[in-house]
């Protein structure tokens, strides 16, 4: 057997770990980018979520200033994570409203009260199709909405704090 | 207690794992007398390890939410079986029982192996204790099963509902006991490089490892093909996803190598060869265990993905993998090959097999990495999927499938009798399918088309090395190369059936209207509500019938709560000439449900031939085990004298 056969493998595994070595190193973009991106939000109107608040339609986010969306459920575990993230975010100045998925007044009544509420208004989908409408595939996800009612960016999955200056310039850049 | 229990076991068994590196070092440099010592070193360290994985049971099992592992993937309300199963259905669970496996393989071999020299044996048993070491730094420092969490949760965030089913729940071990058995033949492999002492002796106390891995691992991937295939509503048995390619890369080693190695320990030939394979079939498992746990590769299967880990596991396999190969190549040049044999011969069917089935394991792995090199190298995102595996591998493997009928016709060294004669029954028995099909449907496409007409041919040609010798008197180990070669052609006239004849409906329908599949008139008779332990659900009945009678079936899509997700439970209806797979899915907002039927023709036999395949593995090991005791080679003679 030649020398160069029985470092063939060698040779291979070197080259194999290599890339292997690049891949990990390399930070790899997993987001999913909205295709509703600059699009505006579809027409919709939903009943309140619970009786003491304003109920969501379309209207309500195309009034002039820039609105941060959230879609979430009393029975989603990430989203009680990120009602603190949410809290920060309105004690920054963001106006947050919720749209609970598949859900039920009494439900999310306590959900709010044993998590905090950061909502102005929450709308009530109970067959998810706002949902579908505006392309959310899962709970949580969140919206940053322009004055004229355009989505400006689509967050999948919940946002942490490391998320709130991101979510604030898109919000400037919104207005 | 009981999980500090287990974190000091794996402690002391990582020490040992570390002594027996050292006194192998020092055996084989000096001549100090150690193979007692590192036999019982070797067999204490697995001792340990077990006792650690019984720990891990056992905190699953209390539901013990103080330790971090169990409040991550348990939940008290889950059925007492998921319990015990989520202690391997997580990542630091997973690589917990991959090190068991590896160090009570090195136990059992340290028990059991007579068959090699004691220099050899010590040699081996310090490279399955390397193998280990790297394995138990890589739980201790990076993934600590047994990490406490203070304060105490109340409960657990559950597991994954896809993996709630009895036969994932096993099929993780099955295939571990498969990926790690292999361990044995690469620390064989490294050891006999290390003393030079390549020969059939080796190839023979190799041999049982290697058949008992690959049985396991024929076993765990028919169950996990079956598994995709009822729970994830998908109607498919192989998706060529880069995690069932992680564990049909070490089959395709292992396949090879239980060939090579028979060339070996009868003929001792193909040395270099047969040292090379078994170390591939290992790094291959090594492979795998790296795609599937540092999700480098996107795949269905969402493991727990995680950089660090991922850079370990790389590190570990890249020095194991490295050094053997480094290994082969300056050991290499020293090995004699041995007997020489003519073009046609056993011999050389067996290398033609070795060539076909590492050509279709390059062509998988090339596959299933090439996303990755393409990225690296022009920074474009793709994918590979099925037209590509089913486009070059399927030719391959009916050719290989054509050439298994013929191998086992051939006698050692030189084949003299014409073969043809022999063959002539079953050749005549494929070309009858072959018209048979292009009669009864001409519109079939090619592959499936030959793929009916070789399976045919292989079942008869598979039985022909009984004919005309007596049942009795021929070896065990024959019988289960039979059943083995017989299972291949059923499973692949299962797959040829599912691919040609398959006939699939999706539609929307209200209660009371129906639907047809194949010879099937499907009705939709009500959708109704139903609960189990943890998880709530909508039920279909609906009532199948065709002119030979009829029968109810009960699809339903579940929704858990801990953690939120929802699963598709197929309801399938086996007959003895296919079977009935129906899906109910959402319901649409008329009031009508999404339904989705098919009529998979004999698609069993792909799992029926997957299970022979894995029974002649058995036999075939129990032959080679329970060998009649008349030819007692001359060593063992000396060893007991």
């Amino acid at each position: 057997m030649s020398r160069a056969i029985r470092f063939a493998p060698l040779a291979v595994l070197v080259f194999i770990v290599v890339s292997l070595v690049w891949r990990l190193a390399t930070p790899v973009d997993t987001n999913v980018h909205s295709k509703l991106d600059g699009k505006p939000v579809p027409m919709f109107s939903l009943p309140p979520g619970i009786p003491t608040k304003a109920a969501l339609s379309a209207a309500d986010l195309a009034t002039g200033t820039p609105h941060v969306v959230n879609i979430f459920a009393s029975w989603c575990v990430p989203c009680i994570g990120e009602v603190t993230v949410l809290q920060a975010l309105k004690a920054r100045g963001a106006a947050i409203d919720g749209i609970a998925v598949r859900d039920r007044p009494a439900d999310i009544a306590a959900f709010l009260a044993r998590n905090g509420d950061p909502y102005e208004r929450i709308g009530s989908d109970t067959q998810s199709r706002v949902q579908i409408a505006l392309g959310s595939s899962g709970v949580p996800e969140t919206f940053v909405v322009d004055g004229k009612g355009v989505i400006r960016y689509q967050h999948i999955g919940p946002i942490d704090a490391l998320d709130i200056p991101m979510i604030l310039t898109k919000l400037d850049q919104s207005k | 207690m009981i999980a500090e229990t287990g974190l000091a076991a794996l402690w002391l068994a990582a020490g040992l794992a570390a002594l027996q590196l050292v006194l192998t070092i020092l055996a084989l440099r000096t001549e100090i007398e150690v193979s007692a010592q590192v036999r019982s070193i070797a067999v204490i360290e697995g001792g340990l390890t077990l006792a650690a994985f019984v720990m891990l049971l056992l905190v699953f099992a209390r539901s013990d939410m103080s330790v971090a592992l169990v409040f991550e993937n348990s939940h008290s309300a889950k059925p007492f079986i998921y319990k015990v199963a989520g202690a391997w259905g997580n990542h630091e669970g997973s690589m917990l029982l991959w090190v068991t496996v590896l160090s009570v393989a090195g136990a059992f071999f340290a028990l059991l192996s007579r068959r090699t020299s004691e220099r050899t044996l010590v040699a081996a048993l310090g490279a399955q204790a390397t193998l280990a070491l790297g394995f138990y730094s890589f739980l201790l420092i990076a993934s600590n099963p047994f990490a406490r969490l203070f304060p105490a949760p109340s409960d657990g965030e559950g597991l994954n509902p896809l993996l709630q089913d009895p036969g994932l729940a096993f099929h993780p071990p099955t295939l571990y006991l498969g990926y790690v058995g292999l361990s044995v033949a690469f620390s064989l492999a490294v050891g006999a490089l290390l003393t030079g002492e390549v020969d059939s002796r080796l190839a023979r106390a190799m041999r049982p490892w290697v058949l008992g891995a690959w049985v396991f691992l024929t076993l765990g991937i028919t169950a996990g093909s079956y598994w995709a295939y009822y729970e994830l509503g998908w109607g498919g048995y192989w998706f060529w996803d880069p995690v069932e390619n992680a564990s049909l890369m070490p089959w395709l080693a292992a396949t090879a190598l239980l060939h090579s190695i028979n060339v070996l320990a009868a003929r001792g030939a193909l040395k270099a060869w047969t040292m090379m394979l078994a170390v591939i079939a290992f790094s291959m498992s090594m492979v795998g265990t790296f795609l599937v746990r540092s999700g480098v590769l996107t795949s269905v299967h969402a493991f727990a993905i995680d950089p660090q880990r991922g850079t370990f596991l790389l590190a570990l396999l890249a020095i194991y993998v490295g050094a053997a190969f480094v290994l082969f190549a300056l050991r290499g040049a020293t090995l004699k090959e041995g007997a020489p044999f003519e073009l046609i011969s056993r011999e050389s069917g067996l290398v033609i097999n070795n060539l076909i089935l590492s050509v279709i394991l390059g062509v998988v792995f090339l596959g299933t990495l090439y996303p990755l090199f393409v990225e690296a190298i022009s920074g474009e995102k793709l994918s590979v999927g099925a037209p590509y595996f089913n486009a070059v591998a399927g030719p391959l493997a009916l050719l290989l499938a054509v050439l298994i009928g013929i191998g086992p016709l051939l006698a050692w060294r030189r084949e003299r009798r014409p073969l043809f004669k022999e063959l002539r029954v079953p050749a005549l028995l494929g070309l009858c399918a072959l018209a048979i099909t292009i009669i009864l449907a001409p519109r079939m496409s090619i592959l499936p088309r030959l793929g009916l007409m070789v399976a045919v041919y292989l079942a008869a040609a598979s039985i022909l090395p009984l004919v005309r010798r007596n049942p009795v008197r021929t070896p065990i180990a024959t019988w289960g190369m039979v059943v083995a070669h017989f299972g291949i052609a059923v499973a692949l006239a299962g797959m040829a059936m599912n691919g040609a004849f398959t006939s699939e409906r999706l539609a929307v329908i209200k209660p009371g209207e129906t639907l047809g599949v194949g010879p099937w008139t499907v009705l939709l008779e009500y959708v109704t509500p139903a609960a189990g332990k943890n998880w709530t659900a909508i039920e279909a009945e609906l009532r199948a019938s065709r002119r030979s009678g009829s029968t109810v079936l009960r699809p339903e899509t579940r929704y858990f709560s801990n953690p939120p997700m929802e699963t598709n439970e197929a309801a399938i209806e086996t007959f003895w000439n296919g079977q009935l797979y129906t899906v109910i899915a959402k319901p649409d907002p008329s009031g009508g449900w999404q339904l989705r039927l098919w009529w998979k023709p004999f698609v069993t036999l792909i799992w029926a031939g997957g299970a022979l395949i894995a029974l002649g593995g058995a036999l075939a090991l129990l032959g080679r085990v329970k060998r009649p005791r008349r030819a007692e080679p001359e060593w063992r003679k000396e060893r007991y004298a």
